[in-house]
């Protein structure tokens, strides 16, 4: 599983110098950290669905390095992330408030309650490839905006190996190619999209392989490993902003955990060829890197993973206290004008409700 | 001054067709709203399958009006994406039949993107259709999506009936914040009326329905081409003594429940006519608030003449589909006949 570099066109691309600098001390421990803070959360949030605390959360167990990785390479000022409903890692990364992504998992709000304009980050989403267009459309907007001197905003469409499934991503992918729009097409290739393996997913066992038809650059890389990740993901960020286009980066992992706390992959996998499969722990990896290049130690790696869990605390004693939303808000924001007939359904749950 | 005013109004009604006013509107809408865009099938170098969107794209730049791929879903999902962007995307669907493939963005994303944000990425979003039957065209260019657009949370839906109306809508429709379905009724496109361009600026004339002719022994409640058809019929009624209301509905969504129940409550009776399926139609909607808000003055059950429970037919044989003079006015006898048993 997860090869190296199939498919690179993107090495003929000039990548810009300041987002392609070497990572330095500081900025590996900083993806250490967060690796471990996203590791850690994702860890916490099964083990509050078992306890009752949300009623179900979709794990990114194994998908860590893909997701901080990629998240690292987003400029927040003025790219837009638009995820999946299994993208913790990276909205963790882009510094969303965790309660509020949370807040989704503990069923509070369909699309959480924090603020996807301040936060670059759109609405959590359950409709697979749903968000991808939007990307699209929104990268478009970004060119018609016309570009800063610094290039442009870049809409980052994350999807994975079952969405690439979806004639909307066809659709997207297309219309970026003809649009020439700034979108980076991050696909997690996790090897399952729920109990389907990507060989029963993918035709031609690529998604990166089909950018080539829409005359796009594709990097597919090592998901696993969160350098090769930034990476790439900085080099196609870069190649969108400078108006050059859209880029697709497959990167080749695996969903470790179950596809939701709800699921049984003991149905359709055995112990063992998660094992297999899986290959090395992204962590334990980037952990070894660091103590290679000693830029890390026993005590930076102890330290972290304390630290880690007391933010995974704290953002438990905030999913603990969200209360639920006014019933209200039901009515409140489904159009940004109510109407007369919405109004008159919301008198009459009032009064019906109050009286009980 | 008053001279002035005087002679506005003594000023002759332009005639021009709805694909004019639509096209005049459209061009209004660029030039005050300069987030505004116009995108789809064929409606930049060619100016739309039925010149709609004509001379625009000379006008305002090929970054304002473009053509897309052949692709309803991208066209709406990049509108949705544009409109998170800022802009107000002005999308065609080319054909009321097509728009099934975007159905998915339309209800999954569209309506809901502004309720799953908490209103922080509202979808100014006008999504123009051309719709319903009588132009003799090949499968699927002759839907009535109303119904299904209706049923869904987020989405408003209007429909014209003639040229004013079109040109008055649209704009409206154009400045609300929230996605609007703005059904053109593809059969009244070429026939001209007058038009007062300065009329029914205020926004509360563009809200709810409208009576399209005065009556008082029943109401014919309508929307899009089939306003026009009940006013024939209530032209050859009215020979014979009966005096039918037109009620045309024109927003379909919200419903103008008070209008509605001000006409049948004083005409007693009612007749809802619509070309789209019986079943579920909207007609069963109207029919039950009619019931709810004029069960007492209700002389009669409210009559549906509507199309059939059966894929919109060929084009030889729509004209026994869609609701034709006879079978309204069958309709009209039947609520005029009842007789509580």
């Amino acid at each position: 599983m997860a090869p190296r570099a199939l498919a690179a066109t993107l090495d003929t691309l000039p990548p810009s110098q300041a987002d392609a600098a070497a990572p330095g001390p500081a900025r590996l421990r900083d993806l250490y950290r967060m690796l471990a803070n996203v590791r850690q959360l994702d860890t916490s949030a099964v083990a509050w669905q078992r306890q009752g605390l949300i009623p179900g959360y979709a794990p990114m167990l194994g998908q860590e390095a893909a997701q901080v990785g990629a998240g690292f390479a987003v400029d927040t000022t003025r790219d837009f992330v638009f995820p999946t409903y299994r993208e913790m890692g990276v909205a963790y990364t882009l510094g969303l408030n965790m309660v509020e992504y949370m807040s989704t998992h503990k069923a509070i709000w369909h699309g959480g309650l924090y603020d996807p304009v301040a936060s670059h980050f759109a609405p959590f989403q359950a409709v697979v490839g749903g968000s991808v267009l939007h990307a699209v459309g929104w990268a478009h907007g970004q060119t018609l905006n016309g570009a800063s001197p610094d290039g442009l905003g870049v809409g980052l469409a994350f999807l994975g190996d079952g969405a690439s499934s979806q004639g909307d991503v066809h659709e997207a992918m297309n219309f970026a190619a003809i649009l020439k729009a700034p979108v980076v097409f991050f696909v997690q290739n996790n090897g399952w999209a729920i109990s389907v393996p990507t060989e029963q997913q993918v035709a031609g066992g690529s998604v990166a392989a089909r950018a080539a038809g829409y005359g796009m650059p594709a990097l597919r890389i090592d998901g696993n490993d969160v350098l090769a990740v930034l990476d790439a993901t900085q080099r196609a960020v870069a190649h969108a902003r400078a108006g050059l286009g859209p880029v697709v980066v497959e990167a080749m992992t695996y969903r470790r955990g179950p596809h939701s706390t709800s699921d049984d992959p003991g149905r359709y996998r055995t112990l063992d060829d998660e094992k297999i499969d899986g290959g090395e722990d992204p962590l334990r990896r980037f952990r070894s890197v660091l103590v290679e290049q000693g830029v890390a130690d026993a005590a930076f790696f102890d330290k972290t993973d304390a630290d880690a869990q007391t933010r995974a605390d704290e953002i438990r004693d905030g999913v603990v206290a969200l209360e639920s939303r006014p019933g209200s808000e039901m009515f409140n924001f489904v159009f940004q004008e109510s109407t007369p007939t919405l109004g008159a359904q919301e008198r009459q749950w009032r009064e019906e409700s109050e009286h009980v | 001054m008053s001279d002035t005013l005087e002679l506005v109004r003594e000023t002759p009604l332009l005639q021009l067709s709805m694909q004019q006013t639509i096209n005049r509107a459209l061009g209004e809408i660029l030039d005050t709203d300069d987030r505004a865009l116009i995108f789809g099938e064929d409606v930049g170098v060619l100016g739309g399958v039925f010149r709609v969107t004509d001379g625009l794209r000379q006008r305002f730049g090929a970054n304002r009006v473009f053509d897309t791929p052949l692709a309803e879903s991208g066209i709406l999902g990049t509108a949705i994406g544009l409109a998170m962007a800022g802009f107000h995307p002005i999308p065609e669907v080319q054909f009321d039949g097509f728009a099934y493939p975007a159905v998915n963005q339309i209800i999954t994303q569209l309506a809901r993107m502004n309720y799953r944000s908490r209103g922080t990425l509202p979808m100014q979003v006008t999504l123009r259709v051309p719709s319903f039957g009588g132009i003799r065209a090949p499968e699927h260019h002759g839907e009535s999506l109303e119904s299904l657009f209706a049923h869904v949370p987020g989405l408003k839906v209007v429909s014209p009936a003639n040229p004013q109306q079109a040109y008055h809508l649209l704009k409206h429709a154009a400045s609300m914040p929230d996605p609007v379905i703005f059904m053109e009724p593809k059969a009244r496109y070429w026939n001209k009326a007058g038009v007062d361009l300065a009329a029914d600026e205020e926004t509360s004339a563009l809200e709810g329905s409208v009576i399209a002719r005065p009556g008082k022994h029943a109401t014919l409640i309508a929307w899009g081409a089939m306003v026009s058809r009940c006013l024939q019929v209530a032209e050859l009624a009215a020979e014979d003594g009966i005096e039918l209301e037109v009620l045309d509905l024109r927003w379909l969504k919200p419903i103008d429940e008070a209008g509605l129940a001000a006409s049948v409550s004083r005409t007693r009776r009612a007749i809802v006519v619509h070309e789209g399926p019986h079943t579920a139609g909207l007609g069963a909607e109207v029919a039950a608030l009619v019931s709810q808000s004029c069960f007492d003055t209700l002389r009669a059950p409210v009559e549906r003449v509507t199309g059939f429970d059966v894929p919109y037919p060929s084009g030889d044989l729509e004209d026994e589909y869609i609701p034709n003079i006879d079978r309204i006015l069958f309709g009209v006898q039947r609520v005029l006949e009842y007789r509580r048993g």
